[in-house]
């Protein structure tokens, strides 16, 4: 047997801004075992909801991350309008849609683009980042925020996107749909880029299943959930086709979420269709009592979102399950065997959030 | 910004923070805001950095890792506080894991406030940031350090 070597990774790594600490235990080249330890970004967030009161929680939660955080309101908020027992207007429906496949959009681009910088194609980087700034314009123009916005409220949504701005979103997409076209070749069939990802960290159908991952990273391995076909917001009313990908490789995680870009803009092209005219918001009277349940799907997966109120203004209870969580014994398993040079490229393949993870 | 002396060198730190004021600091360094034309370069080495730019609040875990990071820059260096959870816990202030702003454990030397901190923001912080290294360059010179 070769001399075992412990090679601690983080908390503190070029590759990931945010702070993940492994502990790499190699065999020459090959990692035998690898040992999350997780926490330093951990805030004690779903305790504060003792302290805030349920409509001033949806400012906490949203900042759960800075990268999901539309749809951190958004499945909180659905999860408390099931307590209060509310149906929001349509056309709250259709914002919340489009807001969050924007933020698919944004947050796939940023893991193109670091994705990029982990197999060390820098021009490629900065075209991705380069792309993801239209969309943080849009945000900015229709919510005055780039990165978190608070637009979602229990009951509906703040703030309404006229007619001519759903047209002028439209337009921006069509465009960026060009450019992105350019972009998937290079991810898709260069060859370089094929060499670092393909048959890099296999995870089987049958090992996605057993180790319980979520979003891309399951589709990648050749099963089809997703949980926008459930039709919460106006999903119901979209025509959402899940993608999947047999290869189960990084190869396969780049092409689903490459391809759910493009699935997010029609999302988008329909939800601007279909769109109907109408309130914003309905009022909420008093205070919750019950618990209530809700799913997403967010760009790493599915997340969920617990809720428990005993009358008061002050929840007793939330908890939120998201997928980065789920996808780290995955992430393990894939990193066993691994070369010690692909450590950051699997590390990056789950997409992780570890403000989300940690919270 | 009259000039800038020398090229400031960025290490990039979460601490607690939520995301959102990392990826503006990413953004600041690609296209569109790209600092990057005027010699700034993220680098991820402690021995490299001029400017430690730190996001989110300190917590128990992590207070040990923002201390060791910034005792092994070299003199003279600045810490920048970016977005409002550095600065003082911001919107998390009241967790029962967040000690603080980073001012807690380490001399701050800029502020950037923001949630998100925009990369605007950013910038003019780090250009404020180069200024105090400057500062500091030839106050050590006067104290007959490192020439």
């Amino acid at each position: 047997m070769a001399n075992r070597t412990i090679v601690p990774f983080g908390p503190q790594h070029p590759v990931l801004p945010e702070p993940v600490h492994l502990d790499l235990v190699l065999e020459d080249e090959k990692v035998v075992e690898a040992i999350p330890k997780i926490g330093y970004v951990h805030r004690g967030l779903e305790k504060l909801v003792e302290k805030r009161d349920f409509n001033d929680y949806v400012y906490v939660i949203e900042r759960t991350c800075g990268i999901c955080s539309f749809m951190h309101g958004m499945g909180y908020v659905e999860a408390m309008e099931r307590i209060f027992d509310t149906e929001i207007p349509d056309r709250a429906k259709y914002l919340r849609t489009i807001w969050a496949e924007m933020s698919r959009i944004h947050s796939h681009l940023l893991w193109l683009g670091l994705l990029a910088d982990a197999f060390g194609f820098e021009a490629l980087f900065y075209q991705c980042w380069r792309m993801r700034e239209h969309v943080l314009d849009m945000f900015e123009e229709s919510t005055g925020g780039r990165v978190i916005f608070s637009v979602n409220k229990i009951g509906g949504v703040m703030k309404d996107m006229p007619t001519e701005m759903l047209a002028g979103f439209v337009n921006n997409f069509n465009e960026m749909e060009k450019e992105l076209k350019k972009l998937t070749d290079v991810f898709l069939s260069d060859y370089t880029v094929e060499s670092r990802l393909r048959g890099v960290g296999l995870l089987t159908k049958d090992e996605a299943i057993e180790l319980g991952a979520v979003g891309p990273m399951m589709r990648a391995s050749g099963i089809e959930i997703d949980t926008r076909t459930l039709g919460y917001a106006a999903y119901s009313d979209l025509d959402v086709n899940i993608i999947t990908s047999n290869e189960c490789d990084c190869y396969a995680r780049c092409e689903v979420r490459i391809k759910e870009i493009f699935q997010s803009i029609d999302l988008i092209r329909q939800a601007v269709a279909k769109i109907p005219q109408g309130e914003l918001s309905v009022a909420i009277k008093g205070n919750p009592n019950g618990e209530a349940f809700a799913r997403m799907e967010q760009p790493r997966g599915e997340a969920i979102y617990y809720c428990r109120a005993n009358g008061s203004k002050f929840l007793e209870r939330t908890r939120v399950r998201t997928p980065t969580f789920t996808n780290l014994t995955p992430m393990i398993h894939t990193l066993k065997g691994a070369e010690f040079a692909d450590v950051p490229l699997l590390i990056l393949t789950i997409d992780p959030c570890i403000s989300c993870t940690e919270r | 910004m009259a000039k800038v002396s020398k090229s400031p060198w960025l290490l990039h730190y979460d601490g607690s923070s939520c995301n959102g004021c990392d990826i503006e600091v990413l953004a600041c360094l690609t296209p569109v805001y790209d600092v990057e034309r005027f010699g700034v370069i993220n680098t991820g080495n402690p021995k490299h950095a001029d400017i430690l730019l730190i996001t989110g609040g300190i917590n128990t875990q992590n207070k040990s890792v923002v201390e060791q990071l910034y005792s092994q820059m070299p003199e003279p260096k600045v810490v920048c506080a970016v977005g409002i959870c550095a600065c003082n816990g911001g919107v998390f202030k009241d967790c029962y894991n967040i000690i603080g702003g980073v001012d807690k454990v380490l001399p701050v030397d800029v502020y950037v406030p923001g949630c998100a901190a925009r990369p605007n923001a950013i910038i003019d912080g780090v250009v404020k940031a180069v200024a105090l290294l400057d500062k500091k360059r030839e106050q050590m010179k006067a104290e007959g350090g490192n020439k």
